[in-house]
C-alpha cells in the first residue's frame, strides 16, 4: 500500500517511517504532508510545557491513563534537547510512559529538538498532522524542560498546559510573563508535596494581579503518579476544547498555525539563499568597523546586493 | 548529509543493573547517535513496539541476567513478526562467549562484554547501519 494510504489507515509501521520521512525532510515528505493535509483538524493537541523536572512525562502519562478510559486514542510527541557538541540526543521521555507499551491505542515518538530554540523540534507541527491523521484523537506534545522564553509550543497546540512544581526554589520565577502567558491551563505537580497549596495560591494572586479572566478555574492541583487530580484536569482539556470549537478558537489557531509554519519555511529558504561568504559581505565587515554603515544597514545592502 | 542513526536502548526482564546501558546510551549520543532510553523492566513486547513507533535502526539490549538466551531470541523473533528485519539487535552484558556464538548464528549482531571500548561500539553500530540502509535502498 501507498505510504499516504497506509498511514490513513492506521498501520503503525506506515506512521513510524511517515514520522521520520517529515523528520528528516526525506524525498516524498513533502508530498506526504501535501496528501494528508484534508484529514488533519480533527484531533486536540495539548501542549505540555514547564521547566525541566517539572513532572511533564509523567502528567502525560497518568493523563493517557484516564483518556484510555474514555475512548480516546492518545499519540504523544516527546521533545529531548540535541546535544549541541555532538549532535546526538539522549531522549528518556519514555521511560515514564512505559505502562501503555502495549496498548495499541497510544503512540509515543521521541524527537530530539536538533537546535531549534523555542522548546520544540524543527518539525513538530507536522509530525502532529501524522498523528492527526492516522486517527488519533488527542495529542500531546511534551516541550522539551523550558525556560521563560519557550513558547512555541503555543503557536502548535490548541491547548497549552504550563506546569510548575512545588520545591524548585521560587517556582513562580520560573513561570513569569512569556510561557505564564501562553498558558491555557496552569497545572501544579506533585499536588502530594505539602508545599503545593502555597504554590497554587502564588500562582493564582500573581495571575489576578496580571488580570487574566476565570483564573480560579484554570488552576489546577495533580498527583500524577497518585492519580489524583488527573480525572478533573482531563475534563477541563476536554471541555475547553469543545468550547474551542464551538466559538471559532480552535479553528483561529489552526489557521493562524498554517500561516506562521508558511513564514517560518519562507524565512528559512531567505537565510539559505544567503551569500555567506563573499567580498560583498567583507567589504560590508569593513564599513561597520570603521564607522560607515549600520549592521542594518550592512544586511540590507547584502539583501539588495550591494546597494547602500 | 545523512539521516540521524536512532537507536533503543532497553533493560529487559527482571535486571535492574542498569548502569552499563546508561553509559552507553550516553557514549552513542556523544557519537551523534539519537539514543532513546526506555528504562527498566521492559518486556520483549515492550521493546519491539517502542523499536516500531520509533522507527529506530538499531536496538541495544543490556542484559546482567542469565536470561539473555531467551530474551534475545524472543525479541528477534517478534522483530520479525512485525517486519523489523533490517533492525539490527545487538547489545551487551554478562553474556558467555559460546552464548553469544550461538545468538549470533541465529541472527542477533556482535554482543559486548564488560571493558568494551565504547568508540568501537559506536563505529560497529555505523558500519552496520550502513550496509543495512543501502541494502534497503537508502544511500
Amino acid at each position: 500500500m501507498e505510504l499516504a494510504a497506509a498511514v490513513l489507515a492506521g498501520d503503525v509501521r506506515a506512521l513510524a517511517r511517515a514520522l521520520t520521512l517529515v523528520e528528516e525532510r526525506l524525498p516524498g515528505a513533502r508530498e506526504l504532508c501535501v496528501k494528508l493535509a484534508a484529514h488533519t483538524g480533527r484531533a486536540l493537541r495539548v501542549g505540555v510545557t514547564g521547566a525541566p523536572g517539572s513532572g511533564k512525562s509523567t502528567l502525560i502519562d497518568a493523563l493517557i491513563h484516564v483518556a484510555r478510559t474514555r475512548g480516546e486514542r492518545v499519540a504523544v510527541l516527546a521533545v529531548d534537547p540535541s546535544s549541541p557538541r555532538s549532535g546526538g540526543a539522549l531522549l528518556g521521555d519514555r521511560v515514564r510512559m512505559t505502562s501503555h507499551a502495549a496498548d495499541d491505542g497510544v503512540f509515543v515518538r521521541s524527537m530530539a529538538s536538533r537546535g531549534a530554540l523555542g522548546a520544540l523540534a524543527p518539525n513538530a507541527g507536522e509530525a502532529l498532522d501524522l498523528f492527526d491523521a492516522a486517527g488519533f484523537t488527542l495529542l500531546f506534545i511534551e516541550s522539551v524542560g523550558a525556560g521563560q522564553a519557550d513558547v512555541d509550543i503555543a503557536a502548535e497546540s490548541d491547548l497549552t498546559l504550563v506546569l510548575t512544581a512545588p520545591g524548585g526554589g521560587d517556582s513562580i520565577q520560573a513561570l513569569k510573563s512569556g510561557i505564564l502567558e501562553i498558558a491555557d491551563l496552569w497545572v501544579v505537580t506533585k499536588g502530594d508535596d505539602p508545599r503545593a497549596a502555597s504554590v497554587k495560591n502564588e500562582l493564582l494572586s500573581m495571575l489576578t494581579l496580571c488580570g487574566a479572566p476565570g483564573i480560579a478555574e484554570r488552576i489546577c492541583i495533580v498527583a500524577s503518579l497518585a492519580q489524583q487530580g488527573v480525572d478533573a484536569l482531563l475534563r477541563k482539556i476536554v471541555d475547553a476544547g469543545a468550547a474551542a470549537r464551538a466559538d471559532g478558537g480552535f479553528d483561529l489557531r489552526r489557521r493562524l498555525r498554517v500561516r506562521r509554519r508558511i513564514l517560518a519555511a519562507a524565512a528559512e529558504l531567505c537565510a539559505e539563499r544567503l551569500p555567506v561568504d563573499t567580498p560583498l559581505l567583507a567589504e560590508l565587515e569593513v564599513r561597520i568597523r570603521v564607522g560607515d554603515l549600520s549592521v542594518v544597514g550592512a544586511a540590507r545592502a547584502l539583501l539588495s546586493g550591494g546597494n547602500a | 548529509m545523512s539521516r540521524k542513526i536512532r537507536v533503543l536502548v532497553a533493560k529487559a526482564g527482571l535486571d535492574g543493573h542498569d548502569r552499563g546501558a546508561k553509559v552507553v546510551a550516553a557514549a552513542l549520543r556523544d557519537a551523534g547517535m539519537e539514543v532513546i532510553y526506555t528504562g527498566l523492566h521492559q518486556t520483549p513486547e515492550m521493546i519491539v513496539a517502542a523499536a516500531l513507533q520509533e522507527d529506530v535502526d538499531v536496538i541495544g539490549l543490556s542484559l546482567h541476567s542469565g536470561a539473555h538466551l531467551v530474551l534475545f531470541r524472543k525479541v528477534l523473533e517478534l522483530m520479525r513478526a512485525q517486519g523489523l528485519e533490517r533492525v539490527l539487535l545487538t547489545g551487551g552484558g554478562i553474556i558467555p562467549a559460546q552464548d553469544a556464538e550461538l545468538l549470533q548464528s541465529e541472527g542477533v549482531g556482535r554482543l559486548f562484554g564488560p571493558g568494551t571500548n565504547t568508540q568501537e561500539l559506536a563505529s560497529y553500530i555505523k558500519t552496520e547501519v550502513a550496509v543495512r540502509r543501502a541494502a534497503g535502498g537508502e544511500r
